[in-house]
């Protein structure tokens, strides 16, 4: 049945240029039937879902934004396939809802033209006409149908106006054998290309013409007093940096709370699987290493979610475009386009997001440049690092009587990231992503109240699509890594195993004793006494080692794996006095000091700058489709960090520092 | 004259795009052709990219770019 209907079914795309209003009509013909996934072997992202039309439900698709079908960039290459119907994967389109910004007509029609020369059948959706009409302009747009021989609806998502009409439109064009404009036909033969693109600019100025009347020049008014503050001279920046502080503050204090709830609840779930599975190998899987590991993921969610509420408010507003306007100099300077800028601050939450949103850079080798340097921006995870060590070892400090130590070292490790990837993406772009500076081009779209409903769509599908990529690896990591510190079997007394109950089962695991001997037996504790002639170099013993070894899964994993090689209990936090202590008092197998305020910074360092958050790599692999990058990021990373963090603390002892 | 000669808030006439390349021809997918109005509208604080308004809507493009720009007054 499924697949009859599948087969039979229509397919319907929406097209237009970006910020035309796309993506709130597709919304709001498809509600939240909609499907998110990618295109096969690209990562551009492919929405659809099903509308109603003339009594049947087809297929509707929203295409990336594109201005013109020549392509210039991976999206509007797609975009331009499927209207061809050369897209693999994708069956012509049976209509193409060409979505029109009528407060922006000529440029707008321009991809209608070209659409148009094809002689698929259009009907064109025209958006944004109340804003239009409110600046007392006045459209005919029987006459413009006309002059274009295609039905136009003025639509309005919000208030619903248009959309029944559109569908009926719709309806009627399916199967309809459209009629070329004569204009088009007369080039379509002419190899020059740009009397082609001048001949369809004279078709529309006319056609504008006849049936537009402009009260005044005073469209973009609004926005342009807007602008006069945004992208001023020097408040344009100031009020940048505000946003991105406020941006940043709201997003740490907002998430702290459901952070909270989510680790409360992922413990408890741990202790109910604890009480209610009888004790075994099964139970220490899922309760260490499933939900711990997949827990320890989730937890970062609510800040993820709060990003992309933010990004997609500056982007939804019209904001985004004006802060890569601001920051391209001084990010060309290193080879990179304006619009890099957003991923790079995105990843300060996590690089995850970040890397993601590098898909609104066009060209390829900018995009891959901006993803290999985009995990040196200091993250949530390295906080619980930066801040154990900081409370361990410099706490209380002062410089001059009333600068905190702490805080001078925190802003220290996120500069320290900056510059990095600073130089490395100045390297890279001369190296191997070289390639001419992109072209900025960039339409700077007027100011508008985000719409809700897009904004929402847009945050939960970035979630989702956090969720399933990080999900799957992280939990298939977390169980290799849960393996390694669970194998080989330490042996226990046989009493305390014969005598468990459930109630009692979580004393005798909490015995901290046991859980630090297997963790030194484990192949963990092993691997940990393998790799410290590398890492004592950096001040680091085995212990350390194998804190290191679990934090590759995810960087705060350091935290809690200290906690149970120093037999803390695992549940101890960042803050715990006990794992401070700890730390502080650790020895070695000589009796000697292990950590002393340089090993603590070497490791920051070392957390600054080295690739160790498989979800990453995950995602840099779906977004490069390839394993080369995200095994050279993982490699360059390491040795810079490794590099780095050897300067560190060779340096120190030179300097006399303990 | 060049357009990025143009002083902020001065209206012209685009009279040529010289040269041939991908930008060219973006710049005149994107409507900026021979014989349409155009405004320079500001600079961006480091002097770079710049913004113009072209049939009623804000497009921004680098110095470079707009070198191709020929426009009068």
């Amino acid at each position: 049945m499924d697949d009859i209907s599948h087969n039979s079914q229509l397919t319907i795309a929406l097209a237009g240029n970006p910020n035309a209003g796309k993506t709130t009509l597709f919304n709001s013909l498809t509600g939240l039937k909609q499907k998110v996934a990618n295109y096969p072997g690209v990562t551009v992202e492919r929405k659809e879902g099903p509308w109603k039309v003339g009594g049947q439900s087809v297929n509707l698709i929203d295409l990336p934004g594109l201005y013109s079908l020549d392509a210039t960039s991976l999206d509007e290459q797609i975009a331009s396939d499927i209207i061809r119907g050369v897209q693999a994967d994708v069956l012509r389109p049976d209509v193409i809802i060409a979505v029109v910004d009528a407060t922006n007509l000529e440029r707008n029609l321009y991809l209608v033209t070209q659409i148009l020369e094809f002689g698929v059948p259009v009907v064109i959706a025209l958006t944004m006409i109340d804003v239009f009409e409110k600046q007392k302009h006045e459209i005919d747009i029987e006459m413009l149908s006309v002059l274009l021989k295609t039905p136009i609806v003025a639509v309005n998502a919000k208030s619903g106006r248009g959309i029944d009409e559109l569908a009926e439109k719709a309806a009627e064009m399916i199967g309809a054998v459209p009629t070329v404009p004569a204009i088009f036909n007369e080039v379509a033969n002419d190899d020059d290309s740009n009397s082609k693109i001048f001949a369809r600019y004279n078709f529309i100025s006319n056609a504008v013409q006849e049936s537009v009347w402009h009260s005044d020049q005073t469209n973009h008014r609004v926005s342009e007093k807007i602008d006069r503050v945004l992208t001023h001279r020097v408040f344009g920046l100031v009020i940048l940096v505000a946003i991105l502080l406020v941006v940043f503050q709201t997003i740490f204090s907002w998430s702290s709370l459901p952070m909270d709830l989510l680790e409360q609840g992922f413990g408890s779930l741990k202790d109910g699987v604890r009480s209610q599975m009888p004790p075994g190998i099964l139970t220490d899987l899922i309760a260490d290493g499933i939900i711990a590991g997949v827990g320890g993921v989730l937890v970062f969610l609510p800040q993820i979610l709060l990003l992309f509420l933010f990004i997609s408010l500056l982007e939804d507003s019209g904001y985004m475009a004006r802060a890569a306007f601001l920051l391209d100099k001084l990010m060309s300077r290193v080879g990179l386009h304006g619009k890099a800028f957003l991923p790079l601050f995105s990843s300060f939450a996590c690089a995850i997001p970040g890397i993601m949103a590098t898909r609104t850079i066009e060209n390829r080798r900018d995009r891959f440049a901006t993803i290999m340097i985009a995990p040196f921006m200091s993250c949530s995870a390295r906080l619980p690092v930066y801040t154990l060590m900081i409370a361990a070892f410099f706490a209380g400090q002062t410089f001059l009587g009333f600068i905190s130590v702490g805080a001078v070292l925190m802003l220290a490790m996120y500069a320290l990231g900056i510059f990095v990837a600073v130089i490395a993406a100045w390297i890279l772009k001369r190296t191997i992503l070289k390639a001419p500076p992109p072209p900025f081009l960039m339409e700077l779209p007027p100011y508008r109240v985000p719409n809700i409903r897009t904004v929402l769509q847009n945050m939960l599908t970035r979630a989702w699509l956090f969720l399933k990529r990080a999900g799957t690896v992280i939990l298939a990591i977390s169980i290799i890594l849960w393996a390694l510190m669970y194998f080989p079997r330490t042996q226990t007394t046989p009493a305390a195993t014969v005598e468990v109950t459930a109630s009692s089962t979580e004393n005798i695991l909490a015995e901290p004793l046991p859980e630090g001997e297997q963790l030194r037996n484990s192949y963990a504790g092993k691997l940990g006494h393998a790799i410290e002639p590398v890492i004592s170099p950096l001040g680091f013993d085995w212990k350390i080692g194998v804190a290191l070894i679990a934090s590759f899964a995810a960087r705060e994993v350091l935290v809690s794996t200290l906690s149970i090689i120093y037999n803390v209990g695992s549940d101890e936090n960042e803050e715990s006095e006990t794992l401070i202590a700890a730390v502080r008092d650790a020895k070695d197998d000589d009796g000697k000091q292990v950590w002393t305020p340089l090993t603590a910074l070497t490791l920051m360092v070392f957390f600054v700058l080295a690739m160790q958050c498989m979800s990453t790599l995950a995602v840099v692999r779906r977004e490069t489709n390839s394993w080369r990058w995200p095994i050279f990021m993982m490699v360059y990373m390491t040795a810079l960090a490794y590099f780095a963090a050897f300067l560190t603390y060779q340096g120190g002892k030179l300097l006399g520092f303990q | 004259m060049i357009l990025t000669k143009l002083p902020v808030g001065q209206d012209a006439r685009v009279t040529a795009i010289n040269g041939q390349n991908s930008v060219t021809r973006r710049l005149m997918e994107m409507g900026v052709i021979p014989g349409v109005s155009v405004q320079m509208v500001k600079t961006a604080p480091f002097g770079d990219p710049i913004e113009i308004r072209v049939r009623g809507y804000s497009l921004a493009m680098r110095k470079n770019e707009a070198d191709s720009i020929e426009v009068s007054f």
